[in-house]
């Protein structure tokens, strides 16, 4: 952590939260922050927790113990409407989409806007999916088809166009850029640049560090439902981080050794 | 004068490729129009039918009698067959809606014929309207019963609607001990149709002059509403022959179906009951839309409304895409379901009380078999089993194919084995001929 954001508050701090399945222990008493205005990488390999950590912010999922602070203040999310109200905005690895609906309604999906006799308003929906659409995909012009048949680009902006929509101070991304080719994957980079110089903080999620490694302020790691350590990413190098999420080495305690063996 | 005719670049045409032409123009025509192509197929299946038995049956299936006794046939299931869009989309099934009716059914029939009596006396003018609200209410009951069960314990629809369909079966007997109930209120009868229960030549014009306006008050409304947003307008030559087709249509089967007079007896007793002389060449008292007919297009005018206009629809049709999404989207996915299950048992109460008027009479016997006519008109009609497609428009229709079917084959005499052979032929080529376009027009 800088000195410069060290005084603020954080705008999300979750504090000591676990997550049993079973028996299972998928999220096992994980801490961790993030500041207005950054980006915060939560990498790990498979299964490691990444996803279902995040979920209990995004209200997909209770925590079974473990507190969630938004500005400072304790907040209960227990559904994803909870997360919506404190401008928490996901989204998802699977994109959330209804496959059968079109773009704008997906966006406004469970927020639809309604004219004055209660009405859903297709046409300021409409409107409101080409301004967002415009400044994210220019060339995604025929939003009024369901989305099942649009490309996987054209998915992930409605994804995105969700989330932006609403003017969301914490975005959580979960592998955006997973299913993406060079050129689109290029463009939700910019995004995030975009996003994080508006003051959006963002919480990164991927299991391979190179997607996120230049875009992140701060790296956590995770590792089989623990979190192995948060490093600033200018004090680290990839292989470094590769070693927190390999071999589960604490920072700054891998030795030359240990990175040799990352290259064998 | 040679730059002019530079500067204006000449509207090249695309080079036409494949296909014969006729067949490429009426896929323009099509895309101008923004018609939904499965609907027209609809249609042009119907015509088929129609005519088919119209030539079969010697000419006696295309008469204004025959398809007003058609309208009146079909309504009951078409009216459940739109709620059962909604149930199918959203990847349930109700299989109980035969048997809810007979116990909806009952339950109006004792109301009015043994219960209210008591209270405010035989005849009474309020009478249909009470047993109505009762009917509706236990309807909008049992429907939310099941519904609950589905959403919040968990059991398969399929499960719940099957113990439904044997419980309220089993219900229905009980609650008379088998005896039939009849008759019906004299107010009450009148929601079957039958001669008296029609609104007659006048009012069945006034009915098609106000749908003709509503047609042309939506297509105009629909204009205005892409200028505000300024996105591109139908083309003004395609709005205009939606126009005149769709009032063309609602007229002229107006006018046919007005064509169905009152039979010379009963025609005299009215004019008897007038104290008017009746005339000597004859009357023509035409009977126009029948009641039940009213109700089942006011019904899907109505669910219509509700499926695409209000967000309860909406998120039918998102859970239906795609449930998981639907509940990451903050949308409360298991009260919908219940709500669905309870609209579903307010339509199979409006269908209870057409049969039991139209019969005169309530047995525990009654709506048998009808929940696979009910999910074989959604299903003719374009609903996917797999959820997330399906519009009350098509069920409508899919009840009226159906309908049309059974009642030709009963007009042309084929044997009731073969009828059910026929349409159970039918309900599997319609949705194999559905699926297999589906198929094309997504890859």
């Amino acid at each position: 952590m800088t000195a410069e954001t060290m005084p603020r508050t954080p705008l999300v701090e979750m504090r000591d939260i676990r997550v049993a399945f079973g028996g299972v222990h998928a999220v096992d008493g994980v801490s961790i922050d993030l500041y207005p205005g950054e980006v915060v990488a939560l990498v790990g390999g498979n299964g490691a927790g990444k996803t279902t950590l995040i979920k209990t912010l995004s209200g997909a999922h209770k925590c079974d113990s473990g507190q969630i602070f938004v500005n400072g203040e304790p907040v209960s999310i227990d559904t994803p409407r909870d997360a919506k109200e404190y401008a928490i905005e996901t989204i998802y690895q699977t994109l959330a989409l209804a496959e059968n609906i079109d773009a704008p309604g997906n966006m406004f999906l469970g927020r639809e806007l309604k004219t004055r006799f209660r009405t859903l308003d297709d046409s300021a929906m409409e409107s409101a999916a080409r301004q967002v659409m415009g400044r994210l995909n220019p060339k995604f012009k025929n939003l009024k088809v369901p989305v099942a048949s649009l490309s996987g680009g054209q998915r992930q902006s409605v994804a995105i166009a969700r989330a932006v929509h609403f003017n969301a101070k914490i975005l959580i991304m979960d592998e955006p850029t997973a299913a993406l080719g060079p050129a689109e994957t290029d463009q939700v980079n910019e995004l995030v640049a975009q996003l994080k110089a508006e003051g959006i903080g963002i919480f990164l999620i991927s299991h391979d560090i190179h997607d996120v490694f230049d875009l992140a302020d701060r790296i956590s790691v995770m590792s089989q439902g623990k979190l192995v350590g948060t490093v600033n990413k200018a004090d680290v190098t990839k292989d470094e981080v590769l070693a927190m999420i390999i071999m589960g080495i604490p920072p700054g305690q891998a030795t030359e050794s240990d990175l040799e063996q990352l290259h064998d | 004068m040679t730059e002019l005719s530079t500067a204006v670049p000449e509207k090249v045409e695309p080079p036409e490729s494949g296909g014969p032409a006729g067949l490429r123009s009426i896929k323009r025509l099509m895309q101008a129009t923004e018609l939904d192509t499965r609907l027209l197929g609809m249609l042009g299946a119907l015509a088929v039918i129609w005519i088919g038995f119209h030539i079969w049956s010697g000419g006696t299936f295309l008469t204004p009698r025959n398809l007003w006794n058609l309208s009146v046939q079909t309504a009951a299931v078409a009216i459940m067959a739109t709620g059962m869009v909604l149930v199918i989309v959203s990847r349930n099934i109700d299989l109980s809606v035969g048997s809810m009716l007979a116990v909806v059914g009952m339950a109006m029939a004792l109301f009015q014929a043994e219960i209210l009596p008591d209270w405010i006396g035989f005849d009474h003018p309020l009478t249909w309207v009470l047993t109505l609200l009762v009917g509706l209410a236990l309807g909008a009951i049992i429907g939310a019963f099941q519904g609950a069960i589905i959403a919040y314990v968990g059991v398969p629809s399929f499960i719940v609607t099957l113990g439904g369909l044997l419980v309220w079966r089993g219900v229905a007997w009980w609650m008379a001990s088998g005896r039939t109930i009849a008759p019906m209120d004299s107010n009450f009868q009148l929601l079957g149709g039958g001669s008296e229960g029609t609104i007659g030549g006048g009012w069945s014009w006034i009915v098609g002059i106000a749908a003709s306006a509503g047609i042309i008050a939506l297509l105009i409304n629909n204009r205005r509403q892409r200028r505000r947003f300024g996105f591109g307008l139908r083309p003004t030559w395609a709005d205009t022959a939606i126009g005149v087709v769709g009032v063309g249509v609602v007229l002229g089967a107006i006018a046919y179906l007005n064509r169905y007079y009152l039979p010379e007896r009963l025609a005299m007793r009215r004019f008897e009951e007038q104290g008017l002389a009746f005339p000597d060449g004859g009357a023509n008292i035409s009977l126009g839309l029948a009641y039940p007919v009213l109700i089942a297009i006011v019904v899907a005018l109505v669910m219509t409304f509700v499926a695409t206009r209000l967000t309860f629809g909406r998120y039918v049709f998102a859970i239906g895409g795609n449930p998981e999404a639907a509940e990451l989207g903050g949308i409360k996915t298991r009260f919908n379901t219940v709500k669905t299950f309870a609209l579903m048992g307010v339509l199979v109460a409006i269908a209870a009380s057409v049969q039991i008027a139209r019969l005169n009479a309530a047995t525990s016997g009654i709506g048998q078999l009808s929940e696979l006519y009910v999910i074989a008109a959604a299903v003719i009609g374009g609903t996917s089993l797999s959820g997330g497609i399906g519009t009350i428009p098509g069920a409508v229709l899919g009840a009226l194919v159906m309908q049309s079917l059974q009642s030709g084959m009963v007009l042309v005499g084929v044997d009731a084995p073969l009828q059910d052979i026929a349409v159970g032929f039918v309900l599997v080529v319609a949705v194999a001929i559905d699926s297999y376009f589906r198929k094309r027009s997504s890859t």
